[in-house]
């Protein structure tokens, strides 16, 4: 036995915190009071005392239609806020009829190829009245438009739209790999989706600045915060240098966490997440605006923690991460379905997801007072060192240039990769208990069906596409996909010829192919 | 060996992890990097002239990738390279892959050793019917 413990992000753990542990410990400047700079007990000052965090369940596969029927039944069984989840090729701006999308069709989410699809996806939801968000990042311009026109079609404004788009496409080339172009024509987008949602869609999250994804490729709650802050720091300054005021934007940056198991560590993870930005915003970035400097963040919990093996103790597994998260006063939540080591969620998974979340905020009393380990030896003490190991790290950052020049050089994904490989081993070891994995396990598993997504949806929809091609203006079609290509040569906001084109039935494959004329796409430096 | 990530999932911690293994466990790994198709895969095979190949997908795609994988290798008389699936594969599709040929399948929980063996036991006795392990 090692005699100090150490955290996920390798900070020790002492055995007993005492009243040593916040010696001069001023909480004026530490935590200030709910609410308030610099926000360490959380954005705003009754938390869900006044009412509970958004409900976010993360739903989408297969056609527009099934999708659409899951998500009335989600808001049927009191879900606060849909979550679209794409399939790979509208992520990777592919149509369902190109020969790379053959066998990804609908799979991981839902295929939406043109405006059409999206119509159909909300049919029967009205826009001015559920918030949605949309993992969606380097087309998340496509996909926006597509859901403002379909908006526009319900006669809903674009400034009663609320909602989120992913968008954070640095984070892609870190660890989630759905990129498109290279990092300086992506940000070139990100800044013009800015500039359009400014004037256009105000209400609209235009960024959700994730560490989940780093987090499930390996990254410990301090390289998670961390290379988080590093890339929102890249997306401030590349929207000031477009000649925006940081005050017209930053209110409607939004951060998206993971929750992992480890109550405790991710409880001080996210206390320190937003004393850390509230300080960047109003130091470096002279933000004068409490909302700019507020981190207001959506968690989801650890997929990666989750395992195939007795997947019912996942349930356990989420209703502790979900607690973290709620502790650390999250903003939205997604909970994950238990089966989710094993395939898509069924539906009864799906509905035990959200009924843990329901317990936590009407069950227990954690919601009845505002971030209750606030002034605790330890939370405070975690909260301090985590802070201090982020700051570290976000100076590495710093010192290579920013988050877009040391992802050029490969900097986070090798330490992210470095901690992913370590945890492996651990487990091979049996340094790390994975209960029913490599302790506590089964002779036999029980058998499980998962759900299946049917492969007829792949043909559905190229047909749909085929007829699509057939129907629309296609001379209107080719004359608005060059002005797009002119626009996205010069600088001026491709937001408005990308809106033209598909309200015109260009489908979401044609418009990255255009830009992929233009910007050329990414190549990673790939060494392991 | 090739270790490859196909289809458009840009999820490569258990590919990365799975190569830094077998590379720490002695063998020249060769990773294709993300997005990659099966004719651009099986021509990494070939270029590296390797006695195996592991793809890792997690994207549900796996047996549409296979197959097609597997015919190529065939017309490219490869088709004794050592085909390993890792990913988030149901219990049913295991059957299914092995039946396209694929020596072995590493669902989510296998563990490092595990494999590192079955790839030692693949190399060394490459005439051995294997016992497949999953």
């Amino acid at each position: 036995m090692s005699s100090v413990a150490r955290s996920e992000s390798g900070l020790p753990i002492q055995a007993v915190y005492d009243g040593w542990a916040l010696a001069g410990f001023d909480p004026e400047v530490k935590l200030g009071a709910p609410g308030r700079y610099p926000f360490t007990r959380g954005v705003y000052p009754s938390m869900y005392t006044g009412r509970p965090w958004t409900m976010r369940q993360y739903a989408g596969f297969g056609t527009a239609k099934e999708s659409n029927e899951r998500y009335h039944e989600l808001v049927g069984a009191g879900t606060g806020g849909l979550s679209v989840a794409f399939d790979l090729p509208t992520q990777m701006g592919y149509d369902s009829d190109e020969a790379v999308a053959r066998g990804e069709v609908g799979k991981v989410g839902v295929a939406i190829d043109s405006v059409d699809d999206m119509r159909t996806l909300f049919q029967g939801l009205p826009l001015d009245k559920v918030s949605t968000s949309m993992t969606i990042n380097a087309p998340a311009s496509t996909l926006l438009l597509m859901y403002q026109l379909v908006a526009a079609e319900q006669g809903v404004a674009g400034s009663r739209l609320t909602g989120t788009i992913q968008n954070d496409v640095l984070k892609e080339y870190i660890a989630r790999g759905t990129y498109i172009y290279p990092p300086q024509q992506s940000l070139r987008l990100i800044s013009d989706i800015f500039a359009y949602c400014h004037k256009e869609m105000p209400r609209w999250n235009t960024i959700s600045i994730s560490g989940y994804h780093m987090a499930e490729a390996g990254a410990t709650p301090a390289q998670e915060i961390a290379f988080t802050l590093a890339n929102a720091k890249e997306y401030v300054r590349t929207a000031i240098a477009a000649g925006l005021d940081v005050d017209d934007f930053a209110p409607r940056l939004s951060f998206f966490f993971v929750a992992r198991t480890t109550l405790l560590e991710e409880i001080a993870k996210f206390r320190a997440a937003r004393r850390i930005w509230a300080r960047i915003m109003r130091e470096e970035f002279h933000a004068r605006n409490p909302k700019s400097q507020m981190l207001r963040f959506h968690t989801q919990t650890a997929g990666v923690q989750l395992t195939a093996q007795q997947p019912e103790v996942n349930l356990v597994r989420v209703a502790l991460q979900g607690l973290g998260a709620v502790l650390g006063g999250t903003q939205s939540l997604h909970t994950n379905s238990y089966d989710e080591a094993i395939a898509l969620p069924t539906q009864k998974a799906a509905r035990l997801a959200l009924r843990t979340q329901q317990v936590i905020a009407y069950e227990t009393d954690v919601t009845r007072t505002v971030d209750p380990f606030a002034g605790s030896y330890v939370m405070e003490s975690m909260t301090d060192a985590l802070e201090e190991a982020a700051l570290e790290l976000i100076r590495a950052v710093e010192d290579r240039g920013g988050a877009v020049a040391a992802i050029e050089q490969g900097f986070q994904k090798s330490e992210i990769e470095r901690s992913a490989y370590r945890v492996a081993l651990e487990i091979d070891n049996g340094e790390r208990t994975v209960v029913g994995v490599n302790k506590y396990t089964l002779d036999e598993e029980e058998p499980y069906e998962p759900l299946r997504v049917d492969p007829q949806i792949e043909i559905d929809q190229c047909e749909r596409l085929a007829a699509l091609r057939e129907e629309r203006d296609n001379g209107a079609v080719r004359r608005a996909l060059d002005e797009l290509r002119a626009t996205a040569q010069g600088s001026g906001n491709v937001m408005v010829p990308m809106r033209e084109a598909l309200r015109l039935r260009a489908t979401g494959g044609e418009v990255s192919h255009a830009l992929r004329d233009v910007w050329g796409t990414y190549v990673p430096l790939d060494a392991f | 060996m090739v270790v490859a990530k196909p289809g458009l999932d840009g999820h490569d911690r258990g590919a990365k992890v799975i190569a830094r293994a077998l590379r720490d466990a002695g063998y020249e790994v060769v990773y294709t990097g993300l997005h990659q198709t099966p004719e651009q895969i099986v021509s990494s095979v070939i270029a590296e002239d390797v006695p195996l190949l592991g793809m890792s997908i997690l994207s549900g795609a796996h047996l549409t990738i296979t197959r097609r994988v597997m015919d190529l290798l065939r017309e490219q008389d490869a088709g004794n390279t050592f085909v390993l699936v890792g990913g988030i594969i149901p219990e049913a599709d295991v059957a299914a892959l092995k039946a396209l040929g694929v020596a072995a399948v590493f669902t989510p929980g296998a563990d490092l050793g595990g494999i590192v063996r079955t790839v030692d036991r693949l190399l060394t006795s490459a005439d051995t019917v294997l016992e497949p392990t999953c």
